[in-house]
């Protein structure tokens, strides 16, 4: 009982993780490059409407998650747009996004609510490797937007540290002055790394609302934006990290989710504030704890970069 | 011939003045076309909305009413601003501000109030610090990032509430919904003139007096703009940095609990988990389309009191609450975009084959 | 244009920026294989025509011909195709990356997937070719300043320039560094390779350079081979006046000590030791300066001295009271005044205006204020007499700092570090940045409060500004002092030898190891 209790919970941990990690990992690459993106919880937001809305009317999934990609991205643009050619305070941008991407999402999705999702992302076992015992139930049981993940991320991971592309998007983020002076181009760089930003954060948006609810509700995100720029830092900006504290954090989730069936007496609300302040502890440890070179942030996040 | 934007020195102050009304202008006509989009006519929907807000006594007293909270809020995030501190927990602190005012209300059903009321204003106030005193410290002393954790924090106040209402202090004679029992008479803010516009405008425009001045004159303000403006150079001359940190959050804190309290006597009169529909976010709002000036929050407190209110009369014909969330967003959008275009020069560039080119020169 | 093989012509270059002509119809002919020093002062537009020949600016007029073809150089890349490559005074170079790493970034091979190891094996030939040791696995922060130089010159040359333009090299190198790379420099023009070397320094000039070109307030006004002529000439002409007047060094009388440092330790910001066990004294009356190389602690021991830094062991002394580890607050107020190297950055807040600026160290007075609230009057009248005083160049005192020139802002830090009540200066490389007239200025004023009976300890890179001013010179060396010299017993060559890690004891024949 207690055995299939756990896997159930560590099961639950990768799908509830999964929102997050997208956003996560589009936030990684997006500071990798140097610019602070506050906006993830308004692009998730925009991405979940946006992605549930095109798959109501339309009937297709894959239009729903292009739709979506395209939504975060367009708020991804915007936010470049903002910081890199206007200079604008990154940290602003990035508020006033996610204030607008609540905003609407809200107005976007007035229609949708109770609205039910002709065709969601079912549970896609892959047959043979769902069969092994504990991690087969654990990690290929799930449907189609989590096994992406499992590419997403080595795939990341192998652009970032052993492509040129990579080494040229770590340049920018750790010092735009020399990467100009060799000629890498630094506006089109970050240009691009936020606005695939954006797309991931509003495909994570968009697995809330087609496979994981399914459903679309206002401000279903319910903060997991913050809770993916707080688990960049606990990454230390690396995919692999992202991934495990992402699956953390819907441990966590999942966990608050299953005591209350295990029948202890603690009212719901207080497992809901678990995930909120796990996340602060972390933070909070992670950076007092940081050594010294080996995991600082990108040295030039959140300045603008002007070619004197 | 391609343009290119060019960095001004300095930016005229008379643009400086002029910007936000751009802005405001421009945000007024994105949101018509989101309108239009939708079916709406913006005309229309403008129309009802400065009606409602604005139109009689009754709107203008509502906006007021409204404008409040936000004041408090804003003063605070406002504070904090100056000194480069980002305090998105505004909400959370507003929260947690109402909370320990009704809690006091609660506890003291029979109290006279004259011994209630200052009780009340005290327990919002250090209910609203001690929330910002939580992620102020590790931003100190440990340097992490205070937006974050001010933000969580706002989801932990929020749900603390919720548990409350539907929980131990659930009225037990309204069983079906999510409140606590009422206030006594004694425990609510009185009002101004026989309308809704209560004490706490009092409180709010004091406190703008009071920031207003002691920024500007005294050792404490003169800190907190050096340290706002070149902290290196502020600790260098010998300034306590961290604890001026700690300090400024927590005034912020309070001030928002004080918006909380104020909300939760004077306008609720008893707990409930609607108190807000997100005063500490448009509060960030107004302290930058305010530029941090603790008069112009108060004015622009005002304008977006009226945006809400105006939401709310629009409902009528249709138009979402969700609208005004939408409108503010992009008001701030609107804000940045016309603040960074007025520190640049648009150009138009000949590109010669050797020098730069003497262009013409179109001022943006 | 005759039989000479140039590298590079330079025919007739204008430049102007708002307010000031850069270059003045400037020439600079330079023979392929040889080096070409470029002479002249701070702001003598020597790195505006550089920045033209490497592609970083356009000029308003005149042509660039490389090895006999006109050319149109657009940006750094096409500055790069035709074989002309600038190592900068401020290297650019990504800290985390390793050199290898570095040295390949900007390249468009291998387009994708990074192979690492024939990148590294070329990086190694190179730097055994020309001498320039380096390891590619390592990272830049791990590296010392020559080494990260190095890096910078192999960057180049893995790119093909056989035009390398040098900015101000050696101003980070000790002496033996220096030997070393001349060294490499004379490998690489044997190799047909052709080095431009911008300088200020006339010694360098007359050893290493074949020809020599002086610019001047953005113009060449003399040009020739070296070998004919000598380093007074060259001086003159940079400055356009007769120079060697040493400032007027009345007698003082020294003091007790006013500063006292004993086996001060400290770990600086990459976790190693910074500092190893200083010892050091500055008395009343006297300037104590700090030579050496920028590098080897002397910012972190000001850091210490100043409560901006955690000492790890040991003891700082101000007037007899220990201060050591006290908060800055307390330090200031037991009357030490600092001027910290980062102007801008440190020593006054630029975006505020210069009344704020002025009082930041005294607001606390009783003086400055009533009870909690600063008097704005008395705040204008003090600042007034400052400016007016010190000769601070403003429209009004409500200007904000960050219009002032360098030496004016400079100006107005010294008229706040030194009116207030101190009996120690720190002054961490004052006249970093400032012309003639500014740097003239600086030293009138330390020279004043060395006759008002103030203690100062002068942390400097330029020796000459030492020797006209110190009493005693103490040289610094990979965070110890290395040996401590009185006015009277000044030799170049030993503290040249001291700042390259030979201690006085050690003096011996020329083959001695400095280890750097």
């Amino acid at each position: 009982m207690a055995d299939s209790m756990f896997v159930s919970i560590l099961s639950a941990a990768v799908s509830s993780g999964t929102p997050v990690l997208y956003a996560a990992l589009g936030e990684l690459v997006c500071e990798r490059s140097g610019v602070l993106n506050l906006g993830v919880e308004g692009m998730m937001l925009v991405g979940a409407v946006s992605g549930f809305l095109t798959a109501v009317r339309t009937g297709s999934l894959a239009a729903g998650v292009l739709a979506a990609l395209i939504a975060g991205g367009l708020m991804g643009l915007i936010h470049a747009l903002m910081t890199i050619t206007l200079k604008v305070n990154q940290v602003v941008s990035g508020l006033a996004l996610t204030l607008f991407g609540t905003g609407l999402s809200g107005y976007l999705g007035k229609s949708m609510i109770g609205v039910p999702l002709p065709v969601t992302f079912s549970q896609a076992p892959i047959p043979g490797l769902s069969s092994i015992p504990l991690i087969g139930t654990i990690l290929f049981k799930h449907d189609l937007l989590v096994y992406l993940t499992y590419v997403v991320v080595p795939v990341l991971w192998f652009y970032l540290y052993r492509t040129r592309p990579g080494l040229h998007l770590r340049s920018v983020g750790e010092s735009p002055e020399t990467a100009d002076a060799l000629g890498v181009n630094v506006f089109a760089i970050r240009y691009a790394s936020v606005t695939a930003g954006g797309m991931l954060a509003g495909l994570g948006g968009a697995y809330l609302s087609l496979a994981y609810a399914p459903s679309w509700l206002e401000n279903m995100t319910a903060g997991r934006g913050w809770i993916a720029v707080a688990l960049v830092i606990f990454a230390v900006w690396d995919p692999f990290r992202a991934m495990l504290g992402a699956y953390l954090f819907g441990g966590i989730d999942a966990l608050g989710f299953r005591i209350q069936v295990l029948g202890a007496r603690i009212p719901s609300f207080f497992l809901k504030m678990m995930p909120y302040v796990f996340t602060i502890v972390v933070l909070i440890i992670v950076t007092a704890t940081a050594a010294r070179r080996s995991s600082r942030a990108p040295e030039a996040l959140g300045l603008p970069y002007e070619r004197e | 011939m391609k343009l290119v934007l060019e960095k001004r020195e300095t930016v005229s102050s008379f643009y400086r003045f002029v910007s936000p009304l751009l802005a405001i202008i421009m945000a007024l006509v994105l949101g018509a076309a989101f309108l239009a989009a939708s079916g709406f006519s913006p005309l229309k929907v403008y129309y009802y909305m400065w009606w409602g807000a604005f139109s009689d006594w009754y709107g203008i007293s509502e906006t007021l009413v409204t404008s409040i909270p936000i004041m408090l809020c804003a003063l605070g995030v406002a504070l904090a601003a100056k000194m480069l501190l980002w305090n998105v927990g505004a909400e959370g602190q507003f929260h947690m501000g109402a909370f320990a005012a009704a809690w006091v209300a609660l506890s003291m059903p029979d109290a006279p109030a004259w011994q209630v009321m200052p009780l009340m204003v005290l327990a919002g106030m250090a209910a609203g610090a001690i929330w910002a005193l939580l992620p102020a410290v590790p931003r100190a002393y440990l340097g992490v990032n205070e937006i974050i954790t001010t933000l969580l924090l706002n989801y932990v106040a929020i749900y603390w509430v919720e548990y409350l209402v539907h929980g131990p202090w659930r009225d037990p004679v309204n069983l079906n919904f999510p409140l606590s029992a009422p206030f006594s008479s004694a425990a609510r803010l009185p009002s101004l003139f026989g309308t809704r516009i209560h004490l706490g405008l009092v409180f709010a425009l004091v406190a703008a007096g009071l920031i207003w001045f002691a920024l500007g004159r005294t050792k404490w303000g003169y800190e907190v703009t050096v340290i706002g403006e070149n902290p290196r150079a502020a600790r260098y001359a010998g300034m306590n940095i961290e604890r001026n940190i700690v300090l400024t959050m927590c005034l912020a804190g309070a001030l928002a609990g004080l918006g909380g309290m104020a909300e939760v006597s004077a306008i609720a009169g008893r707990m409930t988990r609607q108190l807000s529909p997100g005063y500490g976010y448009s509060a960030i709002i107004v302290a930058w389309l305010a530029k941090v000036n603790p008069w112009a929050v108060v004015l622009v407190s005002v304008l977006f009191g009226g945006l809400l209110v105006g939401g709310y009369s629009a409902q009528v014909i249709g138009v979402s609450a969700a609208s005004v969330n939408m409108l503010q967003g992009l008001m701030l959008f609107c804000v940045l975009a016309t603040e960074a275009l007025g520190r640049y020069r648009v150009r138009a560039v000949h590109a010669a084959v050797r020098g730069s080119g003497e262009g013409a020169s179109i001022d943006g | 244009m005759g039989t000479v093989d140039y590298a590079v012509e330079m025919r007739d270059i204008t430049k102007r920026f708002p307010g000031v002509i850069a270059s003045n119809h400037v020439n600079l002919a330079v023979r392929r294989g040889s080096i070409h020093a470029l002479l002249g002062e701070n702001g003598a537009g020597k790195s505006t025509l550089m920045n033209i020949l490497t592609g970083l600016l356009r000029p308003d007029s005149g042509e660039i011909c490389v090895r006999g073809e006109r050319v149109a150089l657009r940006s750094p890349a096409s500055a790069i195709a035709l074989g002309i490559g600038m190592v900068h005074q401020h290297f650019r170079l990504v800290q985390t990356f390793t050199v290898a790493e570095n040295i390949t970034l900007g390249m468009s091979r291998p387009r994708f997937a990074l192979d690492m190891a024939p990148i590294e094996r070329e990086v190694a030939k190179l730097s055994s070719e020309y001498g320039l040791a380096v390891n590619p696995h390592a990272k830049i922060w791990q590296l010392s300043v020559g080494e990260q130089q190095r890096v910078e010159i192999i960057k180049m040359l893995y790119r093909g320039v056989d035009v390398l333009i040098m900015d101000e090299p050696t101003a980070v190198l000790t002496p033996q560094e220096v030997r070393e790379l001349f060294e490499t420099l004379r490998r690489m023009t044997a190799d047909g390779k052709t080095i431009i070397f911008i300088t200020h320094k006339l010694d360098e000039v007359m050893e290493i350079s074949d020809r020599v070109t002086v610019l001047r307030a953005g113009k060449d006004v003399f040009s020739c081979d070296t070998r004919e002529t000598n380093a007074r000439e060259l001086a003159s002409k940079m400055v356009g006046r007769e120079i060697g007047q040493t400032p007027e060094r009345p007698p003082v009388a020294i003091g007790d000590p006013v500063l006292e440092v004993r086996e001060l330790t400290a770990i600086g910001d990459r976790g190693t030791m910074v500092l190893a066990g200083i010892d050091l004294d500055v008395r009343a009356g006297e300037i104590h300066g700090i030579a050496g190389v920028a590098g080897n602690g002397q910012r972190e021991l000001a850091e210490v001295i100043t409560g901006l830094r955690r000492a790890s062991a040991g003891s700082v002394n101000i007037c007899g009271a220990d201060m050591t580890n006290h908060t800055p607050r307390s330090i200031i107020e037991a009357g030490v005044s600092h001027i910290p190297e980062d102007r801008l950055g440190v020593g006054l807040a630029p975006n505020l205006n210069i009344t704020y600026n002025a009082i930041m160290k005294r607001y606390r007075c009783n003086e400055m204020c009533r009870g909690p609230i600063v008097d704005a009057t008395r705040a204008r009248t003090w600042t007034d007499g400052l400016v007016e005083r010190f000769n601070v160049k403003t429209p009004n005192l409500r200007t904000a700092v960050r219009l002032l020139s360098g030496g004016n802002s400079q100006r107005l830090l010294l008229a706040r570090e030194t009116s207030m009540e101190h009996k120690l200066v720190v002054a961490v490389h004052p006249t970093r940045g400032l012309d003639i007239g500014a740097t003239e200025a600086v030293h009138t004023i330390l020279l004043r409060e060395r006759e008002s009976g103030v203690g100062t300890l002068l942390i400097s890179e330029d020796l000459e500004e030492l020797i006209a001013l110190c009493d005693r010179i103490s040289v610094i060396y990979e965070g110890r002092i290395m040996g401590t010299v009185g006015r009277d017993e000044l030799n170049l060559d030993e503290i040249g030898m001291m700042m390259a890690g030979i201690s006085a004891a050690e003096k011996g024949d020329g083959h001695l190891e400095a280890g750097a």
